[in-house]
């Protein structure tokens, strides 16, 4: 009984954990489906969503929902600037120089950031009070609710946006068949610039509602964008559910291993069963779709 | 291929040559480690620049070997000789085994996993703390030494250092030239072609990412004897971004290149030293810019600037 | 006659000019701190310190006549980048001496480098293994963990509470504190029922905590420096975990309350007496140069003065006791040192010997509780 509850604890915990890799991993798999590029960037999109929105709070004096409009609107915008100084002049370019060039951006902009807000932690306070609820045997805090709602939103609104509106099949052209999607009209540079910006602006509300459990720092991007990345491969790099299980998954074994296994290797295990996956089904856990593999 | 004899000949002169006049500077024992950098970065040159083959977990391999080293000559008072074969073989071994399934992947696939695997490492080297020592690191590893010839100073470590970094830069100019090198390049431009030809394209990858996780081993091995002490926070991720980084500002596929990524590299912290705090956001944009403007590297992009500025040399216009 | 003389008087204001210019040359101290980086918690804080204390000492007219002249390297919290600065140092700069550097682990890098140059190094930090065994040319000035560790096992065995669960950070402070608590754990009667960890960047300790909660411990160690141990707080709070917790000295920081928030109360950890220096009762010998530091840190940086910043003070201190007494050369800093006795500074009063490189007893620790977001000696 006693291990039940514990179980039911660390799974509430690991899907809470789960569904902010969930949210990354569906950023990254945005800019990867109209780009083909892995941006080693997001984490940082993730750690500016919190950081901006504490600056905002703080430093600007504004209620919440406006520091996180503003906080949203401002990763957006680095969003843009490192689409269009950074991803533009690199159109044909390898996928090395790809993977350097963002991860030169992380860099860069993590940099910036430590210098501006300096190294330390910070705290951002919760959206709706700090009290335990209690549900079978486990115990949730209201900023738990928060990210599971406003995750469902994000399933809820790709699922609209991708699938019934011209923009977003635009962009799912742009995945299959890029040089198709250019020839019957669609501009792809247009659909690169979109996939950045809705990375940017998910990544960043991902940090937001996350910032109040966590702490943000300028930091704790690397971490979150592995992990995110992680989920997003797991869920084969598709825009809807699978990535979002794949992060829900990432983060309840994480959860169970801490709890059952071993506190220190916990990372260790994520990344294995990350090696599991590439090794015996690239595709992810649950496409049925071929993969680069020759 | 005289000329690349020559300029080998040439470049060892100024190996032998350099710290003469460094004698009382500490730049000898800067350079000690330009050596031991240069190493891990021609190792992920044959990989990345011959092969084409992306790897973000090199720290793994140079981690197995100063660990494995570290701990078989303090724990198990082996020999610090035997232990660096014994440990380059054993890294070796693992790399081939885990290569056939890692490098079946391709692009970013293969980066990740590249970086699962130098994750994995790190924590490993962190959580095994009865052996490693743990985050609190491993002391007490001995110098390396040749009967009664103790190599203890920075001078001596330097040319310990570097007679390694030089056998591997010769091997890999060879490996350029040879069937195994030719084959490599086939791969690089097309894998498909390649194996029409009849390239065992998979054998040859793996061989290659064992070929550099030896060379990445056998660096770790002098680095614990140079130290005599290493800890877990230089093995991780952020050596693994480095060790890319010189290699891709040097020049991909090219030898000198990496050598030139790696001085640069290992003495950039001392030129960035003026910035203090700006240092990362400096290292950040030299990483963007040095991608957009100059995507051949130093070694190309140089003489390409140097053309497009005194054009009247080239003869034509 | 006349030659003899004009000879003799040039020789004087020769002799005069140059001793005049002797006086003048700076004494330069070299300092490793990993002010950028994982560490910078500890880096940054010292150099701040060490800034601030030389400034005042040249201020005042320097040591013995001659301006002190602080050269400072970041390090990053790197072993590799560690050992190419010392060399800096020792073989560009020509220092006498080195403070810092902040990690265990760039100072057990470093240590085979001073003592090779033979030139006296202070540390700033805490591995019981930078002074046992002695090394001849390295001091330190952090507390040792042993110390943390037995104030916290003696507040425990008080309240019979003997069956204790760690929670400990894996990096070098964190298991270097899990090392000492499982080795003195027997000593003070404590049994450690479970022993779990987290990394340095973890948002979510859970299920670690679940895990505790299950077992049959009394009370909760958690070993780390922040943010870690405010989420853990933060965390035991949410399950509802109603065992006293206890912290370590690396989270002796307003900064803690802060990030904690409500989940702080309550909490004890041994802290170094700059936490508290207004609670000290007047006979306490360090109370005036903690009130001073944390004043003029406050007065220069707009910060809280902290325990951390306090090891960079201490060391430039020590060096400016022992150049005082006569320590000119490394050689004559080294033996000075070792002559130190009852120096008051931040971390402790410091005695140092032949066998005793770390120089402070248990009286360096204090056990205080946080009270109404304050702090508050436990009695």
């Amino acid at each position: 009984m006693e291990l039940l509850n514990q179980i039911t604890q660390f799974v509430i915990s690991g899907l809470a954990t789960g569904a902010i890799y969930a949210l990354i991993g569906l950023s990254f798999a945005i800019i990867f489906n109209s780009t083909g590029i892995i941006n080693f960037a997001q984490g940082e999109f993730v750690m500016l969503g919190g950081v901006l929105t504490i600056f905002s709070i703080n430093a600007l004096k504004l209620p919440l929902v406006f520091a996180v409009v503003a906080a949203v609107a401002g990763t957006t915008l680095v969003g843009v600037a490192f689409e269009r100084l950074a991803i533009r002049p690199l159109k044909d370019a390898t996928p090395l120089a790809l993977i350097i060039i963002t991860i030169g951006t992380s860099i860069l902009i993590r940099g910036v950031v430590m210098l501006l807000w300096g190294k330390d932690t910070q705290v951002l306070a919760p959206f709706s009070g700090n009290e335990p609820l209690h549900i079978a045997g486990a115990t949730l805090l209201p900023q738990h609710l928060w990210i599971f709602g406003v995750t469902i939103l994000v399933i809820v609104g790709s699922r609209l946006f991708f699938h019934h509106t011209i923009s977003g099949k635009a962009m799912r052209a742009c995945s299959f068949n890029r040089r198709a999607a250019n020839l019957v009209g669609i501009s792809v540079g247009r659909m690169v610039l979109f996939s950045f910006i809705i990375s940017a602006a998910l990544g960043s509300l991902a940090g937001v509602i996350i910032a109040p459990l966590t702490m943000t720092a300028y930091d704790v991007g690397i971490m979150l964008g592995l992990k995110g990345f992680c989920a997003a491969i797991m869920g084969g790099m598709g825009s809807g559910f699978a990535t979002v299980f794949g992060g829900l998954i990432l983060g309840m074994l994480e959860s169970l291993g801490a709890g059952l296994i071993s506190s220190g290797y916990k990372d260790a295990i994520a990344f294995l069963i990350l090696l599991l996956i590439l090794f015996i089904r690239p595709q992810g856990l649950f496409k049925k779709g071929e993969t680069e593999r020759v | 291929m005289k000329s690349d004899k020559i300029k080998f000949l040439v470049f060892c002169l100024i190996v032998l040559a350099a710290p003469v006049p460094l004698s009382q500077g500490y730049l000898t024992n800067v350079l000690v480690f330009v050596g031991i950098n240069s190493m891990l970065a021609l190792g992920l040159n044959l990989l990345l620049g011959y092969a084409g083959q992306i790897s973000l977990g090199q720290a793994a391999f140079f981690g197995l070997g100063a660990y494995g080293s570290g701990v078989l000559t303090t724990h198990f008072a082996m020999n610090p000789w035997l232990a660096m074969v014994l440990v380059a073989l054993c890294v070796a071994l693992f790399a081939f085994a885990i290569g056939f399934p890692v490098l079946r992947l391709k692009g970013h696939y293969l980066a990740m996993a590249t970086l699962g695997v130098g994750v994995i490492a790190h924590i490993a080297f962190n959580e095994t703390v009865d052996l490693t020592g743990g985050p609190s690191g491993l002391s007490g590893i001995p110098n390396l030494s040749v009967g009664s010839f103790t190599f203890d100073s920075d001078i001596k470590n330097y040319y310990l250092v570097w007679s390694f970094a030089l056998v591997v830069i010769l091997l890999s100019l060879n490996m350029v030239n040879s069937r195994f090198g030719r084959g490599l390049r086939a791969i690089h431009d097309s894998e498909v072609a390649a194996r029409v030809m009849g390239v065992n394209a998979r054998l040859m990858k793996v061989q290659v990412f064992t070929l550099s996780a030896l060379i990445s081993a056998l660096a770790g091995s002098l680095y614990c004897h140079v130290m005599t002490f290493i800890s877990p926070t230089s093995f991780g991720f952020n050596i693994s971004i480095e060790l890319l980084t010189m290699v891709v500002i040097g020049g991909l596929g090219s030898v000198y290149g990496s050598i030139l990524g790696a001085l640069l590299l290992t003495l950039l912290p001392e030129l960035l030293r003026a910035f203090q705090d700006y240092d990362i956001v400096f290292y950040g944009l030299l990483l963007v810019s040095m991608t957009i403007y100059l995507p051949g590297g130093l070694v190309r992009g140089i003489p390409a600037l140097f053309r497009r500025v005194m054009p009247a040399r080239s003869g034509h216009a | 006659m006349k030659r003899l003389i004009s000879t003799g008087l040039a020789s004087f204001a020769l002799l005069c000019f140059s001793t005049a210019a002797f006086a003048a040359a700076p004494i330069k101290i070299g300092a490793l701190f990993a002010v950028t980086g994982p560490a910078s918690f500890l880096g940054e804080p010292e150099r701040n310190s060490a800034q601030m204390v030389v400034d005042e000492i040249n201020k005042a007219g320097g040591v013995k006549g001659r301006q002190l002249e602080l050269v400072v390297y970041d390090t990053g919290g790197d072993a590799t980048k560690a050992v190419q600065l010392a060399n800096k140092l020792i073989k560009n700069d020509r220092v006498v001496a080195i403070i810092g550097p902040s990690t265990t682990g760039d100072t057990m890098a470093v240590i085979p480098v001073v003592e090779k140059a033979r030139i006296p190094l202070i540390s700033c930090s805490a591995g019981i293994k930078i002074t046992e065994p002695v090394k001849k040319y390295v001091f330190k000035t952090a507390q040792n963990d042993t110390l943390a560790v037995a104030r916290i096992f003696e507040q425990l065995k008080k309240e019979k509470k003997t069956k204790v669960a760690l929670l400990t950070v894996s990096d070098s402070f964190g298991s270097s504190g899990r090392e000492q608590l499982k080795s003195q754990a027997s000593r003070f009667g404590i049994e450690i029922v479970a022993d779990d960890t987290y990394s340095p960047k973890d948002t979510d300790m859970t299920a670690q905590l679940t895990k505790i909660r299950a077992s049959r411990a009394q009370a909760v160690i958690c070993w780390g420096t922040n943010p870690g141990p405010a989420v853990v707080a933060r965390n035991a709070k949410q399950l509802g975990l109603n065992l006293p917790l206890y912290m370590s000295h690396g989270v002796s920081s307003k900064k803690f309350i802060d990030l904690a928030g409500d989940a702080a109360e309550g909490i004890r950890l041994p802290s170094g007496k700059v936490l508290v220096a207004d609670l000290l009762p007047k006979s306490d010998k360090q109370k005036a140069s903690l009130l001073a530091f944390v004043k003029d840190y406050q007065r220069h940086y707009k910060a809280e003065g902290d325990h951390f910043g306090g090891h960079a003070w201490d060391a430039v201190m020590l060096l400016k006791g022992a150049i005082e007494r006569g320590g000119d050369t490394p050689e004559g800093i080294r033996t000075q040192l070792e002559a130190t006795r009852g120096f008051a500074g931040i971390g402790g009063v410091f005695s140092y010997s032949a066998h005793d490189h770390a120089g402070l007893t248990k009286d360096a620790f204090v056990l205080v509780e946080v009270k109404k977001k304050d702090w508050a000696l436990v009695k």
